[in-house]
């Protein structure tokens, strides 16, 4: 029993004296057993004030706003269908123009050549079956024989040529506007592409990217279809009715125009009226389909997760949740298409009977030949060729404005943060710049005040630190720095001029960040470290990675700097992601460095020699440390204690010890974790052993 | 600048001639026609094969904007192809839907082989009316009437039979995608994370979706018009054969030809296809990764440079699909060409016969209908050809992912007991490579034992593979040699779903959360946990302190990976994700090292209590929080370096943790 409390008090004491040697430090105590209870009382107290202080609201931007993605500038089919066909005429590219009048134009001479496709048909069956009796009868003479011979095989090369010409200018139109299709569709994705990029960090916080690139996608296929059914399909289908009509009352009798037109008027009617009921299906099924490969991506993006919780049939099984109702909506789209085809097959059919009726009348009544026949026939079975892609050319043309729109729609997100006028550049001289918070009010929600009259100064050249609880605005204020979010009130100045009055650009080229979660895109290390400056030098680059001690790490690779690293850097530990972050930073030389949180993944030794790395590379330098290891912040010139969205305290890490507030608490909080609070009366018996063995030891190498 | 004013001008020259085909047809029966006709016609052609020529000669010299373009890059893949057995097996499931589907497409077409015939017969009732010029009318119509409603009646069984083979054809196409997609992604979820290391998301999901879409489109496509078509061609055939067998032979000897030349030009449009759709992934995964990692390309106001990178692949994918559209062009002008010389030779032919009295006006009306039926159906063979290419690409390219198998299979192996588990854990000589970089070896005969129920930390420089013996621990990887042991039996032996499952929990020094609400990504850890339960997990972890003041509370969606949480909140979410899942096995990688000192205090009680009672691995730079461990190694130079209690390790002098932690110190 006395051999227990004996190890147990010298664990204890072992604890005492480490914390009285803090105390060494700054206060001049004597071996007394008072004074040592005193002590061990303070930091009792103390310890209770810390867990105090830091209860206190935490809130993270856009927790529970959802901006969607469809967020205004709704635009009409006509203002989409302009805006398209600016990009199929542009004024600037004479090459476009050119290859889309080309087009046109063989359009034209395939609608021509299909057009006389029947009348020459006619002409031979009239031709054989009117002079074939002739022809028996004139058997002595062989030069009439040879006349009709050969008139007979002018007409039918006539006929073949008109049939593979129509065919070859619909082939090669196709091949001329290919270019044209795809230069529109390549010019307004990359506008759309560089427009998500200056969007706000609230929008990319919260669209999700499957349904975004979905948007895209859809939107651009959308816009291809519009443009060739519109100009290569609708309009020269309504041409070519035109005509067929024009020539039915011109050869046949206008009875035949009138049944031409009645039918494909009611089959036109029937054809949209089927294809907007169905058209809610069909919403349906792209809805499904949506969420169906949010899901997917979702899951696939953070396949880590799932195989760490070895979730995968549950993942598979919330897949397949949404696909079954994708196959039901897409079953529903697909059977009243064939509805409709029926629908529509049925009234062609019934047109075709009626004239053949009409013309079998006429021919009865003598006033028409067997060729007039087969030509009102070919003519209307012609006709059915286009008009059997009305339906889908409808729904197709509509669903491509509607993706078109939601696509344009994004266009049309404007960024909350917009460049004044007459914005000026940040020119930088000597990297001499000074930031300045004066009374920042801010909050991501209006009834969620983060920063409540920041006032904050960083000086030239200076080391400034910011310290402080989750959620006292620290990450904020980064971010009102690089004009992410604009404040409420209040001013946020880089020397002297607010950041409202600067252009984006330059006031972003002149900031360096270390964010804490790094990110690595899929290429090499040499890359990746690049990054922070695309036109930097090998010697530069190499020169960035030893200020971050990665150097030596990257060499020991055996692929050196051309080494891959994975999708999002998932081949590098944490602390060498950092390091590539921190080289990165200081690449970029901007004249203002922004470290948050940049060691936490970092051992001591590495974490040691990073610091007296930049020390050198922050020297001449504004800095700013955000950090929750103050033993990193020891030596900065300021350092800003924040609570409640305000500077509680300022000034150098001994004038904030000898003030002995929120920030020596801290510092005592993290050089005495893993203390437990005791009782008192456990303390008493504590320091009794404590004394015992002092008594006890009668060594002379014995201190105490 | 200069073939396109000449294919200009030749085109309105021959669309003025077709003009001239059309009103004023007779001078062409009084003279030969004219030879310049024919070769502007051939002319136009080679312009046409000479635009292919310019448009592939201007792909060929896209200049390569950056490396990391390459890398995005999918390498053509030779197994990028379907074979006839996995399509069936792909139809298997659903045989009597494609049955139904294949029985009403071949009455459709019996059908429309019939109307011609019907048509003829009508024709040559209509003649004899005419021949005949009698003055009784009303009989002679009457003897039209039976002709006219059998041929009715046709078309309206026709447009049934489409109605119904369309239906099941739907019904067929849309199970079997949905089962093509479900399966593949199981596939997907199982593979090794050596898997997951070399291929990226946005490829990933493209296979999923756009592959299997395309797939499924040519398959129905193909069954619907592919089958009519060949049925109807066969039919009319038999047709031409019973009008007028000599024509049928003439006809006939032409189509070999065209199905020689269709196939040599159809297989190098399938490899045209394929690389167009490679290209068209990796434009894809380019603007996948920049807006995934937007706030990379924010902070460094790099928007310009990812424009540019995209605009380049875009660009790429442009020229191959301008290829490709040319070649598919090309072709089906190629077969109209020979399938309008088909009709030619018809007309030529039956206009002998009729001079010659050997057949009447309503047979080559028939047999005209039944010819032009075959060239329309050749005609939809050739699109459907090329469909049939795209969708064989697209199944292949869905099916690569599905024929690989994991190396490490996830069903198979024993289960330890539970009442038997004790978490014993030891690495025996292991050495260890990743996959992906073989030259690199992390580990060379690593030995270190977690005894069960006790608290281990491993500690050490950034980069010496600390994280890694968690992998190997999770079975992610296996190792080069050497093994990883449970309670005396070799991971390899043992269940991986089980292990993964049910016994060991690790929570990562970078925790990813899903896009939904704070409840669900706690539940995570077990999905079919109670409301309650989901609390008590959360306010163990410390969550609720943050959470009950979220307007949302529980119900705050994190955004895509947390992106709206700080680094703090994340892990204690995952925090609580580990305290709901309750495994015998704990892993902490650097599970507190985003939290404040006042955070991690609380959190780390809140660990304290949960490590009670379990093998507890601690993988951290704080050597505060792996103080009290019972055993630390200190992992260097591809081994344990060292190893003892925070005591033994502090008193043994020129140690490497001694020198970490008087780093520490010196830093406070």
């Amino acid at each position: 029993m006395l051999q227990l409390r004996l190890i147990a008090g010298l664990r204890n004491a072992s604890n005492t004296i480490r914390s009285q040697a803090v105390y060494r430090s700054f206060s001049s105590l004597t071996k007394s057993p008072a004074l040592i209870r005193n002590a061990t009382q303070i930091l009792s107290k103390n310890k209770r004030a810390v867990v105090q202080v830091f209860t206190r609201t935490c809130f993270h931007p856009g927790a529970s706003s959802q901006v969607p993605l469809q967020a205004s500038g709704q635009l009409s089919g006509y203002q989409l269908v302009q805006r398209l066909l600016k990009f199929v005429w542009p004024k600037d590219k004479p090459e476009i123009k050119r290859r889309v009048l080309v087009a046109l134009c063989l359009l034209i001479a395939a609608k021509l050549a299909n057009v006389s496709v029947p009348f020459l048909l006619r002409d031979i069956v009239n031709y054989y079956n009117g002079k074939a009796p002739e022809f028996l009868k004139l058997t002595f003479d062989g030069t009439p024989s040879q006349t009709i011979f050969t008139a007979g095989i002018a007409t039918c090369i006539a006929y073949g040529i008109a049939r593979a010409t129509a065919s070859l200018f619909n082939e090669l139109r196709n091949a001329v506007f290919a270019k044209v299709a795809q230069n529109s569709i390549r010019s307004i994705s990359r506008s759309i592409f560089l427009h998500l990029h200056s969007l706000d960090l609230s929008f990319h916080l919260n669209r999700q990217t499957g349904a975004l690139s979905k948007a895209i996608d859809r939107g651009t296929r959308g816009m291809s279809f519009v443009l060739s059914s519109l100009i290569f399909n609708l309009i020269p289908t309504a041409v070519e009715i035109g005509m067929v009509s024009a020539l039915f009352t011109g050869t046949l009798g206008p009875e035949f125009a009138y049944m031409t037109m009645g039918s494909i008027g009611m089959y036109g009617i029937a054809t949209l009226g089927v294809t907007k009921w169905r058209t809610k299906f069909r919403h349906q099924m792209n809805q499904a389909d949506n969420d169906a490969g949010n899901k997917a991506i979702d899951s696939l993006i953070n396949y880590e997760t799932v195989k760490y919780f070895n979730n995968e049939k549950f993942e598979a099984d919330r897949y397949d949740h949404f696909l079954k109702k994708y196959e039901g909506a897409s079953l529903k789209t697909t059977s009243s298409l064939a509805l409709l085809n029926f629908t529509q097959n049925a009234i062609f059919s019934g047109a075709l009977i009626g004239v053949m009726c009409m013309a079998g009348t006429r021919i009865a009544a003598g006033d028409l030949t067997i060729g007039d026949l087969i030509l009102a026939n070919t003519l209307l079975f012609q006709l059915s060729i286009p008009l059997n892609f009305l339906g889908s050319v409808y729904r197709e043309v509509r669903q491509g404005l509607v993706d078109m729109n939601q696509m344009f729609s994004l266009l049309t997100l404007k960024p909350k943060i917009v460049e004044a006028a007459d914005a000026k550049r940040l020119e930088i001289v000597d990297n001499d710049i000074s930031l300045k918070f004066e009374n920042v009010h801010f909050g991501y929600l209006p009834e969620k005040p983060i920063l409540k009259g920041l006032d904050l100064e960083i000086p030239v050249g200076k080391k400034v630190a910011i310290v402080g609880g989750s959620g006292s605005g620290k990450s904020t204020i980064v971010r009102l720095l690089y004009r992410l979010y604009d404040t409420e009130s209040g001013n946020v100045r880089i020397n002297g001029l607010e950041t409202r009055d600067l252009t984006l650009d330059s006031l972003r080229q002149s900031i360096s960040i270390v964010p804490q979660d790094s990110v690595l895109f899929h290429d090499t290390i040499f890359y990746n470290l690049a990054y922070g400056r695309p036109s930097a030098s090998m010697e530069e680059v190499y020169q960035a990675a030893k200020l971050a001690d990665l150097h030596e790490s990257v060499l020991a690779m055996p692929n050196g700097y051309e080494t891959l690293v994975g999708e999002r850097g998932l081949k590098l530990s944490g602390g060498e992601k950092q390091r590539v972050a921190i080289a990165r930073a200081i690449l970029k030389n901007a004249p203002f460095v922004i470290y948050d949180e940049a060691t936490s993944s970092l051992d001591a030794i590495t974490e040691s020699n990073i610091m007296k790395a930049l020390k050198g590379a922050v020297e001449k330098r504004t800095s700013l440390f955000i950090a929750h290891r103050l033993a990193t912040i020891v030596d900065a010139d300021i350092i800003y204690v924040l609570q409640d969205g305000k500077v509680a305290e300022k000034g150098s890490h001994f004038d904030l010890l000898a003030v002995d507030g929120l920030y020596a608490q801290l510092w005592k909080s993290q050089n005495i974790h893993g203390v437990a609070p005791k009782k008192s009366k456990e303390e008493d018996d504590d320091l009794m052993l404590e004394l015992d063995l002092d008594k006890c030891c009668g060594s002379s190498s014995c201190n105490r | 600048m200069s073939i396109l004013s000449k294919l200009s001008q030749i085109s309105i020259k021959s669309a003025v001639q077709s003009s001239k085909h059309c009103f004023s047809s007779y001078p062409w029966l009084h003279k030969p026609i004219s030879r310049t006709t024919i070769l502007k016609t051939w002319r136009i052609c080679g312009f046409g094969a000479g635009l292919g020529a310019v448009t592939l000669r201007k792909a060929a010299c896209a200049p390569k904007l950056s490396k990391r373009i390459d890398h995005l890059r999918t390498t053509e893949d030779q197994n990028a192809s379907m074979t006839a057995g996995e399509l069936w097996n792909l139809i298997k499931p659903f045989f009597g839907w494609f049955f139904a589907a294949v029985v009403c497409a071949i009455l459709s077409a019996y059908i429309n082989i019939q109307i011609p015939l019907c048509l003829g017969d009508l024709v040559n009732g209509i003649v004899k009316i005419i021949k005949d010029e009698s003055n009784n009318l009303r009989s002679h119509f009457e003897q039209l009437k039976p002709s006219a409603l059998h041929l009715m009646t046709l078309y309206v069984a026709q447009s049934a039979l489409t109605f119904l083979y369309i239906t099941f054809l739907t019904v067929l196409g849309e199970r079997m995608a949905t089962k093509m997609r479900s399966d593949l992604f199981q596939k997907l979820l199982h593979h090794d994370m050596a898997f997951f290391d070399s291929h990226k998301s946005g490829e990933l999901s493209a296979r999923l979706n756009a592959d299997v879409q395309e797939f499924k489109s040519s398959f129905k496509l193909c069954v619907s018009q592919g089958l009519r078509t060949f049925a109807q061609t066969i039919g009319c055939i038999g047709s031409l054969y019973f009008l007028s067998p000599t024509m049928t032979m003439y006809t006939v000897a032409v189509v070999p030809g065209i199905i020689l030349a269709g196939s040599a030009i159809g297989a190098g449009l399938r490899q045209l296809s394929r690389r167009a759709q490679g290209q068209s992934a990796t434009a894809s995964a380019v603007s996948d990764e920049a807006l995934t990692n937007i706030r990379t390309i924010r902070a460094f106001a790099m928007e310009k440079l990812e424009s540019r990178l995209f605009d380049n692949e875009l660009d790429k994918a442009r020229a191959m699909q301008e290829q490709l559209g040319v070649g598919i062009g090309l072709f089906q002008a190629g077969t109209n060409l020979f399938l309008n010389g088909m009709i030619l030779s018809v007309l030529y032919g039956g206009s002998n016969l009729i001079s010659k009295g050997e057949m009447t006006p309503g047979a080559l009306m028939s047999f005209l209908v039944s010819a032009q039926t075959i060239q329309r159906s050749l005609s939809q063979l050739s699109i459907i050809f090329g469909t049939a290419i795209k969708g064989w690409t697209a199944g292949g390219r869905v099916l690569q992912f599905s024929r690989l198998e994991p190396s490490i299979p996830m069903d198979t192996g024993v289960c330890i007991p539970y009442h038997s588990l004790w978490g014993d854990i030891k690495f025996e000589d292991v050495s260890f490579s990743y996959p992906t970089r073989p030259g690199h070896t992390v580990f060379e005969n690593l030995t270190l034992s977690i005894p069960a129920g006790q608290v281990v930390a491993l500690c050490g420089p950034s980069g010496e593979g600390k994280s890694t013996i968690t992998h190997l621990l999770e079975r992610f990887y296996e190792p080069k040699s050497g093994r990883v042991t449970l309670d005396g039996r070799d991971l390899r032996e043992l269940n991986v779903e089980w292990l993964r499952g049910q016994v060991i929990g690790l929570i990562s020094q970078e925790p990813v959360l899903f896009a939904t609400s704070v409840e669900e990504n706690i539940r995570y850890g077990r999905p079919d946990a109670t409301d309650e339960e989901v609390r008590e997990a959360a306010r163990a972890a410390h969550v609720d302190e943050f959470v009950s003041r979220f307007p949302s509370g529980y119900s705050t969606v994190v955004g895509e990976r947390g992106a709206q949480l700080s680094g703090g909140q994340k892990q204690r979410i995952a925090i609580a994700r580990a305290i709901l899942k309750n495994p015998p096995i704990l892993i902490l990688d650097e599970a507190t090292s985003a939290l404040d000192s006042h955070s991690e205090h609380m959190v780390q009680e809140a660990l304290n209590n949960v490590m009670k009672g379990r093998t507890v691995l601690i993988i951290a730079h704080r050597l505060s929080t792996i103080r009290s461990a019972q055993m630390i190694y200190v992992i260097k130079d591809k081994k344990a370096l060292e190893s003892g209690t925070h005591e033994q390790l502090m008193a043994k002098k020129g140690s490497l943790y001694r020198k970490l932690v008087e780093a520490h110190n010196v830093d406070s």
